[in-house]
């Protein structure tokens, strides 16, 4: 698996979405992702890329699209 | 110029300095509430004062009660704009404050929290134990200021583990588990103070188990009500969990769910302190004007946050003393000060505090 269908997989079990929807998401577009899902998010996407991201990211880490592009400073090969 | 301030180190304003950022920030936020909230622009035409007045200082700006927040759901967005309502945590019988947050408020209320947070711990996230329970975050839609918490300072932790079980016992294993996973690393503590003392320092004590928590650091709030009922000062908290773990560093902090993520904490001379999202101001229970430092008065409470409620200046139900104001021996700057109770006939409130009312 590539390290963007892990991230794209990561997403779509969190939420439990398709994952065609997954990659549309952005921060409380959906319920599930509210702070509490936030959080799980941030969770597994560092148990699936083995990375621990700064508080500052994680605020950041506003949609699919921007949590991408803050991925990229963490070498993930994203 | 809020966007400034959260690029502002949290405790590096000087009081010229701040007071003419959060004059200029408070003022607008009163104008905002007034043509926003119905109930708000009723109160302050009532009280006489027009926005369209400039004041000197935030100082001259109005304030309201925070028991207000139980008697009214103030609002100042739409209803579809409210995506999550804030409750403190009431039990029978006692009333509860609701505030509803828009989107913007939620995120500067987490992004104020984690930069005053991250000045005392670092940037790296540590292994962390939340003493409290998992049913705390049950209902995601309405969160007890408990919740608030627990949820807003989780972002600190790397690994997190409910100390506690749902029947609030010490989860005596799995800790011990967790902190041999976690050997030779700094770990945070997290928690309400009347849970720490009644569910984690006690269950300690009780217990054969010694846990050796000597590099972590605590960072607990919620109020000393009931623990000063029952002669638990702060200092004999604090002996009191190093005896139990040999915890060194611990601090306590002040702030509200009215206010939410403007915590003021406790620096390590043992001092509260207002960051530049917020102030504090003694004011005299007997006129309301401003009390001179060292002089024992009512806090009111600004924050810079509140833009879906009218919660950006209210006055508290808590006694105080301000110390000083930038000359702190840590370092920070702002106003330092210490807490001494309740006035007189408050109801019972702080979200430790609430939870303890069980138990009396």
């Amino acid at each position: 698996m590539t390290a963007s269908e892990k991230y794209l997989q990561t997403f779509a079990e969190t939420f439990g979405v398709e994952a065609v929807e997954a990659a549309q998401l952005e921060y409380q577009s959906i319920q599930e992702w509210d702070s509490v899902g936030h959080m799980s998010l941030i969770a597994a996407l560092e148990d699936a890329f083995g990375i621990m991201l700064d508080t500052d990211d994680i605020i950041d880490f506003s949609s699919f699209a921007k949590g991408k592009e803050i991925l990229q400073k963490y070498n993930v090969g994203l | 110029m809020l966007n400034e301030l959260f690029n502002t180190a949290p405790y590096a304003l000087a009081r010229a300095e701040k007071e003419k950022t959060l004059t200029a920030l408070l003022t607008r936020l009163t104008a905002h509430h007034y043509e926003k909230c119905r109930e708000y622009r009723a109160m302050l035409d009532g009280y006489g004062f027009s926005p369209r007045r400039p004041v000197d200082s935030y100082y001259d700006l109005p304030f309201l009660p925070v028991r207000l927040f139980k008697e009214l759901t103030l609002s100042s967005v739409g209803a579809d704009e409210v995506f999550k309502t804030l409750t403190s945590s009431g039990t029978t019988g006692q009333a509860v404050s609701k505030i509803c947050l828009d989107r913007i408020t939620a995120a500067n209320q987490q992004k104020a929290l984690v930069k005053i947070i991250s000045s005392f711990l670092g940037s790296a996230r540590l292994p962390l134990i939340i003493i409290d329970c998992p049913s705390v975050l049950k209902n995601r839609h309405s969160f007890s200021a408990r919740g608030a918490g627990v949820l807003g300072f989780s972002i600190f932790g790397a690994e997190r583990i409910y100390a506690l079980d749902d029947d609030m016992n010490l989860r005596v294993d799995a800790l011990a588990d967790f902190l041999r996973r976690h050997a030779g690393e700094r770990i945070l503590l997290f928690g309400f103070t009347f849970l720490i003392w009644r569910h984690f320092y006690a269950a300690l004590q009780e217990s054969a188990l010694s846990l050796d928590l000597t590099d972590g650091i605590m960072i607990h709030g919620g109020g000393w009500k009931k623990l000063s009922d029952q002669r638990v000062s702060p200092a004999v908290f604090k002996a009191g969990l190093q005896a139990v773990c040999g915890l060194e560093r611990v601090h306590d902090y002040y702030g509200m769910a009215e206010q939410t993520g403007c915590v003021y904490v406790e620096c390590e001379k043992g001092y509260l302190h207002a960051s530049v999202f917020s102030d504090i101001i003694m004011r005299r229970p007997s006129d309301l004007k401003v009390c001179a430092f060292g002089e024992k008065g009512v806090a009111e409470v600004v924050s810079v946050l509140p833009h879906s409620y009218c919660g950006h200046a209210l006055l508290t139900e808590d006694e105080g003393v301000i110390v000083g104001e930038d000359d702190c021996a840590c370092g920070r700057k702002g106003k330092y000060f210490t807490l001494t109770g309740r006035i007189k006939a408050a109801e019972l409130r702080g979200c430790g505090d609430t939870y303890a009312a069980n138990f009396s």
